[in-house]
């Protein structure tokens, strides 16, 4: 379903490298960890799956579509195909929660019967039913991530790409999170999440992508945190 | 289509209101930006009414030599009003003219008692010309004298033209008509162009304030110009606002100014406020409404850039 083929990106002219060479495939329906040390290069990753950023060499595939070969016009469409989680939630600040998950819908041209349908099953799953109408700035950090996983499933996409989702989580608002995650991966979606957090990858038994100053060092289809 | 149109709107108009504080901002700015704009259209209309007094009393008078015939006059007057240059050309005969002498000093006992003992007119016709502009009376002057040089010893025509001794002072007034509409043409240029730059400012830092936002609605799939449009309808907002705002000052003020300019330039500013109210409102709101779209656009166009 992805292909990375050759996939290299530096930066400053060739003075730091960010990725060397990564090829790796997911199958859909995978649940694929990317553990690595700061500046290994698992950010670059995923900026590269977006189109955030542009590879210096190689490509980028979905399903049979070069990512990197569409148009600016057409990028929008492409991203409604991914959902996306980070660390520091990136929820717009002046919008409640429904209207934050309701806006990714509004974005894709759903109708307002779908967006009142669907709004509150997203919050129903995330288990936050009774926060819809609270601004950000009034939930915990682990109803934050929540929400903007709401966000990012309710468009029902093909892949959830998740950015160190429980970076700034403590240790039950983490287990919550990654259980969300595993139960949307249940249903079928894709998972792609990067992390640091050992305990998070032991319990989860899935495949496990290494990465090391750019490379992909270890892949083990049900690895363990090891570096 | 009309549902994004209907959204884009609805939330144009909800960041107008969340983010009240920076749009205040951002109005005030622009409100300056078209107070300046307005307060430039006055100056501009005082300077042109004043100048166009002023020169409304620069003319060449023609004096014809006494006892001339009224006809040859007449020829002149028509060979000068073909001229490109001559905008009015006045006849005055010489009985009108001892009439408006006579009027002149009728406190004057004595004056009027030596004209009573000379008994016939000794005041001839004349023609008081008035050019387009300023600079062209030096050519009618040189018509003029080559008109005397043709005429015939024994049966002359005119008799003076006032213009040579006039000359200096009309040249003068034209070089500081001059120096005052360029210097002000400058100064409008250069205070205009700043506070536009300023407001172009403001309302990108407005944006900038919400640049996590506009990442955020590339993330989840939102077309660039479904991200646009609220920006650049609260750009419009701003203008709006700003223009109606810049009115609602500019009216006291022309008010309080009225009588003064009244007086000073006979040329009532209030009076211009009301009868141009259509054309100072088409021209503060429309380019509050520009400058807050152009910069709205301009400020945004660097977040959608992948």
């Amino acid at each position: 379903m992805i292909y990375f083929d050759k996939v290299s990106k530096v930066y400053n002219g060739g003075k730091s490298v960010a990725l060397h060479e990564v090829t790796f495939q997911v199958a859909p329906n995978e649940f694929v960890s990317i553990v690595g040390h700061s500046g290994a290069g698992k950010t670059t990753l995923l900026k590269m799956l977006i189109a955030e950023d542009r590879p210096s060499s190689g490509q980028v595939f979905f399903e049979s579509l070069d990512i990197h070969s569409l148009s600016r016009s057409s990028l929008p469409r492409f991203r409604r195909k991914i959902g996306t989680v980070f660390q520091d939630f990136k929820l717009l600040p002046n919008k409640t929660a429904w209207e934050n998950i309701a806006f990714a819908m509004e974005a894709n041209g759903r109708s307002d019967e779908e967006i009142g349908e669907n709004v509150p099953q997203a919050l129903e799953l995330v288990d936050l039913g009774d926060k819809a109408w609270n601004f950000p700035h009034e939930l915990s950090g682990g109803e934050k991530q929540r929400v903007a996983i709401a966000r990012a499933i309710v468009n029902q996409p093909d892949i959830i790409i998740a950015d160190e989702p429980t970076g700034n989580l403590d240790p039950i608002a983490t287990y919550e999170v990654v259980q969300i995650l595993k139960k949307i991966n249940d249903l079928g979606t894709t998972v792609i999440m990067t992390t640091h957090n050992k305990g998070v990858i032991d319990a989860l038994g899935r495949r496990v992508i290494t990465m090391d100053e750019g490379r992909i060092v270890r892949d083990d289809a049900e690895g363990k945190y090891v570096l | 289509m009309i549902t994004s149109i209907k959204r884009i709107v609805r939330s144009g108009f909800v960041g107008f209101w969340r983010n009240a504080f920076v749009s205040l901002a951002a109005i005030f700015v622009l409100t300056v930006t078209l107070t300046v704009v307005g307060g430039m259209i006055f100056i501009d209309q005082l300077l042109t009414a004043s100048l166009s007094q002023i020169q409304s009393k620069v003319d060449i008078n023609v004096y014809m030599v006494p006892g001339a015939e009224e006809a040859p006059i007449m020829d002149l007057k028509s060979s000068l009003e073909s001229l490109p240059d001559v905008a009015e050309v006045t006849y005055t005969s010489s009985d009108e003219a001892l009439a408006q002498f006579r009027a002149r000093h009728q406190n004057d006992e004595l004056t009027l008692q030596a004209l009573d003992e000379l008994g016939d007119n000794p005041l001839g016709a004349s023609l008081e010309i008035r050019a387009k502009d300023t600079s062209q009376y030096e050519s009618i002057a040189n018509f003029l004298e080559a008109q005397r040089g043709a005429e015939s010893p024994d049966s002359p025509l005119i008799d003076r033209i006032n213009f040579s001794q006039n000359r200096d002072a009309i040249n003068k007034l034209t070089n500081i008509i001059d120096t005052v509409e360029r210097t002000s043409y400058i100064t409008m240029i250069v205070l205009v162009v700043a506070s536009i730059l300023i407001a172009f400012n403001t309302i990108r830092l407005t944006i900038y304030t919400s640049r996590e936002e506009i990442s955020v609605m590339r993330l989840v799939g939102a077309s660039n110009m479904f991200i646009r449009g609220p920006f650049v309808l609260q750009g419009v907002m701003y203008g709006v606002i700003a223009g109606v705002v810049t009115l609602l000052i500019l009216y006291p003020v022309a008010l309080w100014l009225g009588p003064g300019t009244e007086a000073f330039f006979s040329f009532n500013i209030f009076n211009y406020f009301v009868n141009h109210f259509g054309y100072l409102f088409a021209i503060l709101v429309g380019s509050g409404i520009i400058l807050g779209t152009v910069s709205s656009t301009l400020a945004i166009a660097r977040y959608l850039r992948v």
